[in-house]
């Protein structure tokens, strides 16, 4: 196995790993507002990491264009899009859980 | 002008790196295809400092640079709080206020907030941003105003 193999693996299962851990956010927090911060795992690191591993592996080629060009939409598509959810939640009239309420 | 090649370079750029077929038949659809897009986008009248804001490339890699490291930390602290449970976060939902002169500046800020985990931008207005965050600390270190200053660093 080449290093650069390990270290895609690594990255894999590192970027899994945050895909995981943000589901089990979107899961556990109580409402929709906090849910969207777990969401906001998968789509920055979570993301970031899945396509530099896929890069290591594709090497030199138009594949790795087509990843960079991916992973720059993703990266500025993820926070318009989970703005436009937050606006529009709040615009629906749907009030955040803030500290207080959440320790009664 | 200066914007105009530069949305054709782009879109050029977009077309080579997906397309991988360079025969002449389909370099000519890609010539057609980013002729109209252009002829769509200077009707649209989009084509300006703010789809393209050229004055600003020289800066961004060393803010984009600071945010990254950012986004990994933030990154790190919710997958903890996820793993720990609803018990260990402690929303907060407060205005910050946001002193960037102009409208690409504010959206530069109100991105960055979005793009770490941790804070959401719920609101953009004129001097504020109305700002979701997971904890107080997230809150507080966005009060403190470094990613703020940053990003008013790029303005001048």
């Amino acid at each position: 196995m080449e290093t650069y193999e390990l270290l895609s693996a690594v990255l894999l299962a590192a970027g899994s790993f945050l895909l995981l851990s943000g589901g089990i956010g979107v899961l556990r927090f109580p409402d929709v507002y906090s849910r969207m911060h777990a969401a906001g795992i998968t789509d920055t690191l979570g993301a970031c990491l899945i396509l530099l591993a896929l890069m290591l592996l594709a090497g030199f080629s138009l594949v790795l264009l087509k990843l960079m060009m991916i992973l720059a939409f993703l990266l500025i598509t993820g926070p318009t899009s989970s703005h436009a959810l937050g606006k529009a939640a709040w615009k629906a009239g749907v009030k955040p859980l803030t500290g207080k309420s959440l320790q009664r | 002008m200066r914007h105009t090649a530069s949305v054709t370079l782009v879109l050029a750029a977009i077309w080579l790196g997906n397309s991988g077929h360079y025969d002449a038949l389909l370099l000519s659809f890609g010539v057609v295809s980013i002729a109209l897009v252009l002829w769509i986008t200077h009707r649209m009248d989009v084509v300006d400092h703010e789809s393209q804001p050229l004055h600003l490339t020289t800066k961004l890699p060393a803010y984009y640079f600071w945010l990254f490291k950012k986004i990994v930390a933030s990154n790190i602290d919710v997958v903890i709080r996820a793993w720990r449970g609803p018990s260990s976060i402690s929303p907060q939902f407060e205005r910050v206020p946001a002193p960037q002169k102009t409208d690409i500046g504010r959206v530069i800020y109100a991105n960055s907030i979005n793009l770490t985990p941790g804070t959401l931008s719920v609101v953009v207005e004129d001097d504020y941003i109305l700002v979701h965050s997971l904890s107080s600390d997230g809150m507080a270190e966005l009060k403190s105003g470094e990613m703020s200053r940053r990003v008013c660093g790029l303005e001048e």
